[in-house]
Parts: structure tokens; C-alpha cells; sequence
């Protein structure tokens, strides 16, 4: 799989060689899975870093963190602020800085006051203008999200989200981790695909669309809770626009896939790895030796360029 | 034996087997809920009515035990090793689950 990096067939001149991915899918084999890492996508991404160095006007660059857990002190990683910070490096050795950073969730491991002012903390280090949060379910414990939505809910709705324009690309930040149900997956909530659908009512679809959420918006593996019930409605009505990507977290590791003119992709986590779907009882944090960590957790670094099709995405590991 | 030597032993007897039985009758039934790995073990617990029922995360991430309504029980979120016990008078089955991870389920019985 990984030797047919080249670009074969490019209809849509964007760089996107859609029959190299369906093939790479179907390699994958097990239906709802994906890994690109290596794949068609990536090189086009690193390809096209050849003039990375600058940053072009109408271009955009950003970068996704996720699931840094602070406050986790458990064997699989005793060092989450290490971790965290090695993060925030790999940052600020970027070609190009990001205008901003979105951070998709699981800020903190218990929602801890000090959990998440380390956060901040750390991230005040980070060259970059502006962070952007949603929550995680970690964010949510104990309060409901009371703690969260005092320190990152300023000009949002309901339990936390909201949406911001950059260089004519509209970010549409979700929250699908309040009020669960018994037995279920993320959720959105009717309150918030309202507000989506009238969100989104007036673009143009030729807008590029960037949504973040931290529970996955495709199903990946629904028996760990990978995956949101409710996902089919709001990508509906993204359905029209000629180019919609998802970022997502939750599952602290890279996994993508192209479903029309939708990229979905899911980001590492900053303090540690969970097993590939099915490869162990549960999805708890992953034991590797310590010598492996580094290679296990990353950042994901974003360009858009106007007028290409997609997001360019870019996942770099922090060893 | 003579009636007050019958008496005597009677009353020996009756006086060291009375604390014992009340001593049993009075410990209340307790039951223990391992929660690792993303579930709860036993899923279902049978108990009898008036029961002290323990949960232990022995897995490494917290979970929470919160009864499908919301409201009956509820947990704080339980790091590894950290307990919440309820006592369960009323007959019943109660369903619950943790909220950060609602994919794991579990139900207890009160006969």
C-alpha cells in the first residue's frame, strides 16, 4: 500500500488521487477503517511542502492538538507535561507558525481547575495567536462541564459550541460529549443541529468548511464508543459544500477517510496512545516501552490553500 | 443433673450463642462490582434487598456509576483504586453506566 505514494490519477487537478484512496481503502480491508499514514493524502501534503517555508496570502495555516489528559499519572505515561510540552516544540519548529491552534478535547484527565491551568499554562509557550477549544467527555466529569464552559465558553451556545471564519474557511466548533446516554455514542443534541443548520444556511457552498469535534463524527468502532449517534444529521447539512473537513480526537491515534468531498480525520493524543480498534479488551491507554512513547503521540499541522479542493493535513509524531 | 444445674447450663448456653446470633442477623449483606477494562464485573448483580453494594476501578482511566436516570445514584468520578458504594433497599432492577464511557453498561437486581 504505502509504495503507490505517487500521484496517478488527479482529475480534479487538486492533488488528490481519488482512485489511489479507494484503493487504499480497500486494501485496509475492514470496512469502516482507513489508516492513511503513508498514504496518498500525506504525500500530497509533504509534496506540496516543498514551498512550506511561506505562507501565501488566501493561505492558512493551523494546528490541531488533542487529548492532552493533564492530570494523567498513570504507567502509560507518567509524564503528560512532558509530553505536552514536547508538543507545544514541535510547534514552534513548524516551517510555517500556525495562526491558531484548536485543541479538540480531553484538555484535562478530571476537569480539575489545575488540570486545566496547566494547560493554558503551557500553552501561553506555543507561537501562535489564538487557541480554540471543545470539550472532551474528560473536560465534562464531575460538573457537567461548569469548569469548562467558565474558562473556554465565552461566545459560545449550549454546552459549548460555536463557529469563527479565517481567510474565508469557516470553523464550525461541536461538542458531542454532554449529556450521554446510557448505552450510546457521542451526541450532538437536537439544540445544536439547529443552531448547525442555520449556521451553515447561508454560505456559499463553495466555502471551505472545517469542523472540530473531539468524539469521532464517522463511526470507527462503535462497541468502544467511537463514533456519534447523531453525526448523519449536521453532515447533511454540510452535504453541499464542495469541500467539508472533520478533525476529530478521542481516539489518540491518526486515522482518516474520504467520503465524497468530506475528509475526516482523527489526531494523536499528547499523552498517550490507545490500541488500534479491536486489538485489545478496551480502549484504555496502551502500555509501549518508554523508548516508544514519543513515536505514539503527535500534533497534526494544517494548510489550506484558496481555491484547492482540501485541507492539506500533515501529522508529525513527537518522536 | 439438678434442676438448677440444668438451669445453669441453660443459661450458659443461651448467653454465649445470643450475641453470635445477633451479631449475624444484625452485619448488613454486602456485594462487590469490579469495574477494569471498560466494564463492570459482574454485569448483572443479583442481590437481596438492603444491600451494601461496592464499586472498585481497578482499571487505570476513571469511570463514573450513574444509574441511567441521572438521579437515583451517582457517582463522583472514581480514579484507580477509588470506591462509591450505594445500599439498595427497594426491590427492583436498577440500570446503570458510566457517564464518561456510556458504551459500558450494567444492571443491578434487588430481589
Amino acid at each position: 500500500m504505502a509504495s503507490k505514494d505517487k500521484i496517478q490519477h488527479d482529475h480534479n487537478h487538486d492533488g488528490i488521487d481519488r482512485r489511489g484512496f479507494l484503493r487504499c481503502m480497500a486494501w485496509a480491508g475492514t470496512g469502516a477503517l482507513c489508516v492513511m499514514q503513508g498514504g496518498v493524502l500525506k504525500s500530497y501534503a509533504l509534496g506540496r511542502g516543498g514551498d512550506m517555508g511561506k505562507i501565501h496570502k488566501g493561505e492558512l495555516a493551523f494546528v490541531q492538538i488533542s487529548d492532552s489528559h493533564m492530570g494523567f499519572d498513570k504507567p502509560a505515561n507518567t509524564d503528560v507535561i512532558g509530553t505536552f510540552k514536547a508538543a507545544i516544540d514541535k510547534i514552534n519548529a513548524l516551517p510555517v507558525a500556525p495562526e491558531f491552534i484548536l485543541h479538540t478535547g480531553d484538555i484535562s484527565h478530571l476537569a480539575k481547575p489545575a488540570e486545566f491551568d496547566n494547560v493554558e499554562q503551557i500553552l501561553k509557550s506555543a507561537k501562535t495567536s489564538e487557541i480554540f477549544y471543545v470539550p472532551g467527555e474528560h473536560d465534562f466529569v464531575g460538573d457537567d462541564g461548569k469548569g469548562y464552559l467558565e474558562r473556554f465558553g465565552k461566545g459560545s451556545k449550549g454546552s459549548g459550541w460555536y463557529s469563527f471564519d479565517k481567510k474565508g474557511v469557516h470553523f464550525i466548533g461541536l461538542v458531542n460529549v454532554a449529556n450521554l446516554k446510557a448505552g450510546g455514542l457521542g451526541s450532538l443534541g437536537s439544540d445544536q443541529l439547529e443552531w448547525l443548520e442555520d449556521d451553515v444556511k447561508h454560505l456559499k457552498s463553495s466555502t471551505p468548511i472545517v469542523v472540530f469535534a473531539h468524539i469521532p463524527l464517522w463511526t470507527i468502532y462503535p462497541d468502544w464508543g467511537w463514533g456519534t449517534d447523531d453525526s448523519a444529521q449536521a453532515l447533511g447539512y454540510l452535504k453541499r459544500f464542495g469541500a467539508v473537513t472533520v478533525l476529530n480526537g478521542h481516539i489518540h491515534q491518526t486515522m482518516q477517510k474520504v467520503e465524497g468531498n468530506v475528509t475526516f480525520h482523527t489526531a494523536c493524543s499528547t499523552a498517550f496512545p490507545q490500541p488500534k480498534p479491536g486489538a485489545a479488551p478496551s480502549p484504555g491507554p496502551m502500555k509501549v516501552p518508554a523508548e516508544q512513547l514519543r513515536s505514539l503521540l503527535g500534533v497534526t499541522d494544517v494548510h489550506f490553500k484558496k481555491g484547492q479542493h482540501a485541507l492539506a493535513i500533515t501529522d508529525s509524531t513527537l518522536g | 443433673m439438678s434442676r438448677w444445674g440444668i438451669l445453669a447450663v441453660i443459661l450458659t448456653v443461651v448467653t454465649i450463642a445470643f450475641p453470635v446470633l445477633t451479631k449475624a442477623a444484625g452485619e448488613p449483606a454486602t456485594a462487590e462490582i469490579k469495574i477494569d477494562n471498560f466494564s463492570f464485573a459482574p454485569q448483572t448483580a443479583t442481590i437481596a434487598s438492603g444491600t451494601k453494594v461496592t464499586w472498585t476501578n481497578q482499571d487505570d482511566i476513571p469511570h463514573t456509576v450513574v444509574s441511567d436516570d441521572k438521579t437515583t445514584f451517582k457517582s463522583q468520578a472514581l480514579d484507580t483504586d477509588e470506591k462509591f458504594s450505594v445500599t439498595f433497599s427497594k426491590p427492583g432492577t436498577y440500570t446503570y453506566f458510566c457517564s464518561i464511557h456510556p458504551k459500558m453498561t450494567a444492571k443491578i437486581v434487588v430481589q
